[in-house]
């Protein structure tokens, strides 16, 4: 009896100090694999930490989920290549996903939203009645891409109440889908649908986009020579200022567009010229300071600037426009805060290339928009919860 | 000179399977499979294998390596998930899916897709790379080597049109090119780390020309880069140029290196260059030949290049004379590929028609993929035809 007691004693100990070793293993197999930096650094020690990471057992999934937190874009996508081995190892040789533990991994916010929404995928693919019971909480979720599902529900629930014929909870239904909407398919559909249904929606409020500029060129871009040039604006920005532009004097124009995608055409703005600069000034007021990210799509080259302050400058003509094209951060202070921006167009002349144009909004790092307080439009952004982790 | 460096050639082939279709326009980047013999029609019930469907959309192509079809795809949408897809070439069943996020830009064309590059593998791994410079070296049983995020490295690095350069395995390296407005440059990747070899910068150009290879009988290995200035050699070990050729190039077709060493490169139509290890030299130029996107094929000294408005030209490879043309239909974004004497060619719409190859070109039938529509070059592996869609993966083979 003594020697069983022994012996199980040893086992058990054994044991313990095995998966002890096993945890620890596991976790300095992630922190290496997170030491990946930009142009390969610390790939040496990540690949073979990636190649023992891929083997360990499922025991170990939440943990490889979890080791994304705080992880970067690329150290994300190695966690993520081991998490689908170790979940395709072990269910072709027929184990069961602890589907539990992922739930709660899942509906935890300080988890890495991109970790959370793999978890949900794999929830999926054990339990497909995982979306009607899961996405639903979502609709204002950190994660773009559960709340993308979450909104694509309540948008499908509001048609159905629309086809019943129950206007008024069609309405609430497609009205909460808007507010959760960040993608731009959904917005659009979320306010044509309210739109039908006689609904005022203002869209470019929802986006964020501004719609009143002042506009000032055009200055000499010939052969693509004037990007780099600081143009009287670039110094300081006197909205009663007369400056030397590409054809004779030029001045400051306050322009609003009707857009609600918040399109500035300067070609209408300015008339069509080729060779040319504008620059677009709007002053935005802020509550408070915080930290916002600054959206352009513009097919012209361009420039922005915040306060004064350069946040980023892309010299590529005519390859593409898109909501959101050019993303970058900036910090507003308490306060009017100056946001300047500038348009490059070139000398090409395919039809395709005589496009001089621009949108830009204010938002959060979700797409939430950041609305100046001096917003003349009736829209507020009380509308607008931000996510909270 | 010319024999050894086509035992070079052909050495350099034998490190993949007989059978294997391993990157852009297959072994050694020609288009050709010779000992192959696919149907030349097909249907709904006849000589479709198989067809699957696809996780997201891509003009890529398939590729085949020791009896599995890789195939790559991006999906949501903002077309930021990036996928590669492992499928057993023999029944189609899929045997593992490796899902990535982006991490560079994602915007491109309609018609295109940022799974728009072809994968490429040595044999041992699948390296897949995506119009948003994401760059995953994948091993041949799905686990993750490594992954590289090239604009996050280089944040100007891309086009919102999309890119489609495909990549090449280059002796230790592989190679990508990258060339745009912005962060433009080339650059050779280990394929056992990733860490970056060399990294060259290039023009401030758009760019969707894939890179070629030229082995040599020395061992050295040359990189061939065509951009619109001109076509570029650059040593595989260090990125070194060996040598420059000034031309207006195609921005889009791939240049081809032939069986016995000459380079097709698309430049005033199509040049043939004959290469040394320092220098190139032009034998002919053909502005009859002028392929659109698609890159042309080489096969038993004529040369074969099907331009924007659907004409299939052949050219007597010796003097870049045309020897004769044919009409097709549709316009064309795959390039032709070659099996037994017979060209397959898929045009936009999804029409595939072969032709065959002899004195003159003769139109032997013409089949369609269920009315979708095709921008990604065909695989061919044994006597099948691997083409993809945005949609479905289909194996065309005799029942």
């Amino acid at each position: 009896m003594f020697r069983i007691l022994l012996t199980s004693s040893v086992l058990g100990l054994t044991w313990c100090q095995s998966a002890f070793a096993a945890d620890a293993q596991v976790e300095s197999l992630i922190q290496t694999i997170c030491q990946v930096g930009p142009k390969g650094a610390g790939h040496v020690a990540a690949v073979e930490a990636q190649r023992e990471l891929s083997r360990v057992d499922v025991a170990h999934l939440i943990d490889v989920l979890t080791g994304m937190r705080g992880a970067d874009k690329l150290s994300r996508n190695w966690l993520r290549a081991a998490v689908e081995s170790i979940v395709s190892r072990h269910t072709q040789a027929g184990g069961q996903l602890p589907v539990q533990e992922l739930e709660a991994f899942l509906v935890d916010l300080d988890n890495d939203a991109h970790a959370r929404r793999l978890a949900y995928e794999l929830i999926y693919s054990a339990d497909p009645t995982a979306e009607a019971r899961l996405i639903p909480q979502f609709i204002n979720d950190p994660s773009l891409e559960l709340r993308r599902d979450a909104v694509r529900l309540a948008l499908d629930e509001a048609e159905q109440l629309e086809k019943q014929g129950l206007r008024d909870k069609a309405i609430v239904s497609f009205r909460r889908a808007l507010n959760g909407a960040r993608d731009e398919a959904q917005i659009k559909s979320a306010a044509e649908s309210l739109r039908r249904l006689g609904q005022k929606v203002d869209v470019a409020s929802h986006f964020g986009f501004i719609q009143q500029w002042h506009i000032a060129g055009p200055f000499d871009n010939t052969d693509t020579q004037g990007f780099d040039v600081a143009y009287p604006p670039e110094d300081k920005v006197q909205l009663d200022a007369v400056m030397p532009g590409k054809n004779g004097d030029v001045s400051w124009k306050h322009y609003t567009t009707d857009d609600e995608y918040g399109l500035v055409d300067l070609t209408k703005a300015l008339d069509k010229h080729k060779g040319a600069i504008a620059y677009a000034f709007t002053e935005f007021v802020a509550a408070e300071p915080r930290q916002v990210e600054l959206r352009l799509g513009c097919i012209n080259a361009n420039k922005i600037w915040l306060n004064g302050k350069l946040l980023t400058a892309n010299n590529v003509y005519h390859a593409g426009s898109y909501i959101d094209q050019y993303v970058t951060a900036g910090q507003l202070q308490k306060g009017k805060n100056q946001i300047l921006l500038k348009i490059a167009q070139n000398e090409q002349e395919e039809p395709w290339a005589q496009r001089w144009e621009f949108q830009f909004r204010v938002c959060d790092e979700f797409g939430t928009a950041v609305l100046s307080q001096d917003r003349p439009l009736a829209q507020t952004a009380r509308l607008f919860r931000t996510p909270t982790r | 000179m010319k024999r050894s460096l086509i035992g070079i050639l052909g050495v350099s082939i034998l490190i993949l399977a007989g059978a294997d279709w391993p990157g852009f326009l297959g072994a050694g980047g020609r288009g050709v499979a010779t000992e192959s013999q696919p149907p030349t029609q097909w249907s709904s019930d006849a000589n479709v294998a198989w067809k699957t469907p696809l996780p997201g959309r891509g003009p890529s192509s398939p590729i085949v390596v020791d009896g599995r079809v890789f195939v790559t795809c991006s999906a949501g949408p903002n077309q930021d998930r990036l996928h590669v897809v492992c499928l057993d070439a023999q029944s189609g069943t899929q045997l593992w899916q490796r899902q990535f996020w982006a991490t560079g830009r994602t915007y491109s064309h309609p018609t295109s897709a940022v799974a728009a590059n072809t994968p490429v593998s040595d044999g041992e791994a699948v390296y897949a790379f995506y119009s948003s410079n994401d760059l995953a070296c994948v091993e041949l049983d799905g686990t993750l080597r490594w992954f590289r995020g090239l604009t996050h490295d280089y944040p100007k690095a891309g086009n919102d049109v999309g890119m489609s350069s495909s990549p090449v395995i280059a002796g230790d390296v592989v190679v990508v090119q990258i060339e745009n407005q912005g962060d433009s440059f080339a650059a050779g990747i280990s394929r056992q780390t990733g860490e970056t070899v060399w990294r060259i910068p290039r023009d401030f150009r758009a760019n969707w020309s894939s890179p070629a290879v030229l082995p040599h009988p020395s061992g050295r290995v040359t990189v061939i880069l065509q951009s619109p200035s001109g076509l570029t050699g650059v040593d595989a070990a260090d990125g070194e140029q060996r040598w420059h050729y000034a031309a207006d190039c195609g921005t889009i077709p791939t240049p081809v290196v032939t069986a016995d060493g000459m380079i097709l490169c698309n430049a005033n139509g199509v040049t043939m260059l004959k290469p040394t290890e320092s220098d190139v030299e032009v034998v002919w130029q053909s502005n009859r030949l002028n392929p659109g996107p698609a890159s042309p094929v080489y096969h038993q000294d004529q040369v074969y290049a099907v331009n924007r408005a659907g004409v299939l030209s052949c050219a007597d490879a010796a003097n870049g004379e045309t020897k004769w043309q044919l009409r097709l239909k549709g316009t064309f974004w795959a390039s032709p590929v070659l099996a037994g004497s017979n060209l397959f060619l898929v045009n936009h719409d999804g029409l595939a028609q072969v032709v065959k190859l002899g004195e003159s070109g003769e139109l032997l039938a013409s089949s369609e993929f269920d009315g979708e529509k095709i921008l990604g070059t065909p695989a061919i592996s044994g006597d099948a035809l691997y083409v993809r869609s945005d949609e479905h993966l289909w194996k065309i083979a005799a029942e």
